[in-house]
């Protein structure tokens, strides 16, 4: 689950991560009043779960209140194209307004849990501001790694190695350590998958700031995490996938005309990838799970279909728990119920197949039975051709 | 012979009162695995599926000799499982539950001294050496036995594999589901490792998926180690980067775990590499013949 930067940032500061004070706008009226109570100058800065903002005209300085006004203005209710919204781009619903800070260095920092080792692994480099994958790929000698023992947690020397790599002395180094020992804290604590500082600030005065902050959470976590999971903003998901979250399908919305319809992430994840082999586009990424039952599938159904570019339904079964016979009654009364017209080719292995098979071909609807994954990919492509002719 | 689970194995079930752990815990023994015992703390002295259920692991071993752990719990009671199958002294445990926080998998991964119990999963079909023991929620009926050993990040994509093998008269000697989290237990190069041991196994279907280096880091030890045939297929060569898909480690970041540098890096180690989910029969059979 991501989270927006005013949420990460009130959440980090809880775990005694220094951030600048700042206020939480949903009008320009909130904003002017937000910025008077901080005093000016402040930066105005549009809220959304997405990097890029300030390249898109998302992060503003303000100098006075006329200034602060007119940014909230041109800020709320754009929508907002950076280079990971999409195309699409994101609306944006609330603003962040921020004290204005005498920046003297910028910095990077995050920390990730690093799959090879199993362990947290802090990133840091000391060139902030940056995409730190390009650093990686260009310079990777400025990426500073240090991987944390679960056991003990962050230890001194560790940061005091970051410290030393980042550059830091006197005072700031003092300030460095302790933001550092922090953000590990915040890391473990929520359950987070990715914390990110970028940048991460060292002001002229020798304070160590987080002037961004990104900050994801594991989301099978949440169920231990209340105070993250009551901070969910529904308007940052699309619709479908919101609608799927509710009935625990994983579902993702992608941009082509065949619905998929599959068990498990992987087999999900193959087919789409033979449908685009055959020639044709999926239009979803839509996972059922290894115990779906009827009801599942009629609302993984309703789910797909509902959206307008799906042209043909594409259901690829491999029944193990999920027995064939139970998805293909949960399919006839799906699509009885629901009235779908759209061609369905379906594909179906495993326990119970033939008696499946069976069912459909009695059921009377528009069924198209495959054998194996090539033919159904071919049945799909084949379907298209038909309604393009027709 | 085979690798993880066989003749020898003796499975005690965590969570064998549950619904699910009732279930297959009596599928497992149904395929032929000999199941002595189940765990569930406050039942011991009673009787599930025709074993005796013990309070702790520790005494289901001294007990009953079993070896071999299933867990069978929610998720957030299952790093506390694993880790007592560890502390018994398990030869391996195995886990199939989805929605382990990746802190408890960090934190349980820590407590496994060198040579201790092997952690298979979570969220993973499980393991199974055809005709001998599965441990797992397979479908059993799919496998036949022979020499071919199947890794995979998937579960359903590799009963797809194994049926394409089944299909073709190739038999396996042990399939093999490492799961889809972020951290798991047993990687890649685990099990290929197991595999190159095994005079059993005489060839390799390795499924991978996008996200993180587990694939690439497979492809290093095939080159430097494995000299068995390795056909491969990685899912999500369509998957939009910055999403994940469904599975908590299958996410393509900033350019890393892509498909294509998967493909590439194990394609350079010697792998057949197919682009199709429907040829992994196929290029294992054209591998065999060669």
């Amino acid at each position: 689950m991501n989270l927006h930067e005013h949420q990460a940032k009130a959440l980090l500061a809880g775990y005694g991560v220094p951030i600048p004070r700042g206020k939480v706008a949903f009008s320009a009226d909130e904003a002017v009043a937000a910025a008077s109570e901080l005093g000016l100058p402040v930066v105005v800065k549009a809220q959304i779960h997405a990097g890029g903002r300030g390249k898109a005209g998302g992060v503003r300085l303000a100098r006075t209140e006329d200034e602060v006004r007119a940014a909230a203005d041109a800020i709320l209710g754009a929508t907002l194209v950076t280079k990971q919204t999409g195309p699409e781009g994101r609306l944006v619903r609330r603003l962040l307004v921020e004290e204005g800070v005498a920046i003297a260095r910028e910095l990077y920092v995050s920390f990730i849990v690093d799959r090879s080792t199993g362990r947290p692994m802090c990133v840091a480099s000391a060139a902030g501001g940056m995409d730190i994958e390009e650093v990686a790929a260009e310079t990777p000698e400025k990426i500073l790694t240090v991987t944390v023992d679960p056991a003990l947690g962050m230890q001194p020397f560790q940061a005091r190695r970051l410290a030393f790599g980042l550059g830091f002395e006197g005072p700031v180094f003092r300030n460095g350590t302790k933001f550092l020992t922090a953000l590990y804290r915040a890391f473990e604590g929520l359950d987070a998958s990715q914390v990110e500082i970028n940048p991460m600030l060292v002001t002229e005065g020798g304070d160590v700031l987080a002037l961004d902050a990104k900050v994801s959470v594991d989301d099978s976590a949440l169920f231990r995490q209340p105070e993250v999971a009551a901070l969910r903003d529904i308007h940052e998901e699309s619709p479908l996938e919101v609608e799927a979250s509710k009935h625990r399908l994983s579902y993702i919305k992608l941009d082509g005309s065949v619905g998929c319809m599959v068990n498990g992430a992987g087999l999900a994840m193959a087919t789409m990838d033979i449908v685009k082999l055959a020639g044709a586009s999926p239009a979803n990424f839509l996972d059922v799970g290894g115990g779906a039952s009827a009801e599942q599938i009629e609302n993984a159904f309703r789910i797909l279909s509902s959206d307008p570019e799906v042209r043909v339904v594409l259901i690829n079964i491999f029944g193990g728990i999920l027995r064939c016979d139970r998805l293909a009654k949960g399919l006839i009364a799906a699509v009885r119920k629901l009235g779908v017209t759209l061609p369905i080719v379906i594909r179906m292995e495993g326990t119970n197949v033939e008696l499946a098979r069976g069912m459909l071909e009695e059921s009377g609807l528009d069924f198209t039975t495959a054998d194996g994954m090539r033919d159904a990919a071919g049945q799909v492509v084949k379907r298209l051709a038909g309604q393009e002719a027709a | 012979m085979s690798v993880l689970v066989g003749n020898e194995t003796r499975l005690v079930v965590q969570g064998i009162t549950g619904r699910e752990g009732a279930f297959h815990a009596e599928a497992c023994r149904d395929y032929g695995t000999d199941l002595v015992a189940g765990v569930v703390p406050g039942k011991g002295g009673q009787t599930a599926v025709g074993v005796p259920v013990f309070d702790t692991v520790a005494e289901a071993v001294a007990k009953t000799h079993a070896n071999v752990g299933f867990v069978l719990v929610p998720p957030p009671f299952c790093a506390d499982a694993y880790a007592e199958a560890v502390d018994a002294g398990l030869d391996l445990v195995v886990s199939i539950t989805e929605g382990v926080p990746t802190r408890d998998m960090v934190r349980v991964m820590r407590t496994v001294p060198p040579g201790g119990t092997r952690i298979l999963g979570p969220n993973c079909p499980g393991v199974i050496s055809p005709g001998k023991a599965k441990v797992g929620i397979m479908p059993g009926f799919i496998h036949r036995e022979g020499h071919v050993g199947v890794v995979s990040r998937s579960g359903t994509l590799t009963y797809e594999a194994v049926h394409q093998l089944s299909e073709r008269g190739i038999g396996q000697s042990t399939c093999v589901g490492i799961g889809g989290d972020p951290v798991i237990g047993t990687n890649f190069v685990d099990v290929l490792e197991l595999f190159a041991a095994d005079d059993d196994t005489g060839a390799v279907i390795l499924i991978g998926e996008i996200g993180g280096g587990a694939e690439e880091e497979a492809a290093d030890f095939i080159r430097r180690e494995l000299k068995k045939p390795v056909v491969a297929f990685i899912a999500g060569q369509t998957a939009p980067p910055g999403r994940r898909m469904g599975h908590a480690g299958a996410i393509v970041m900033g350019g890393q775990g892509t498909a294509a540098g998967k493909m590439e890096a194990l394609r350079s180690a010697g792998c057949t590499v197919v682009e199709s989910p429907a040829e992994m029969g196929a290029a294992m059979e054209t591998r065999l013949r060669g």
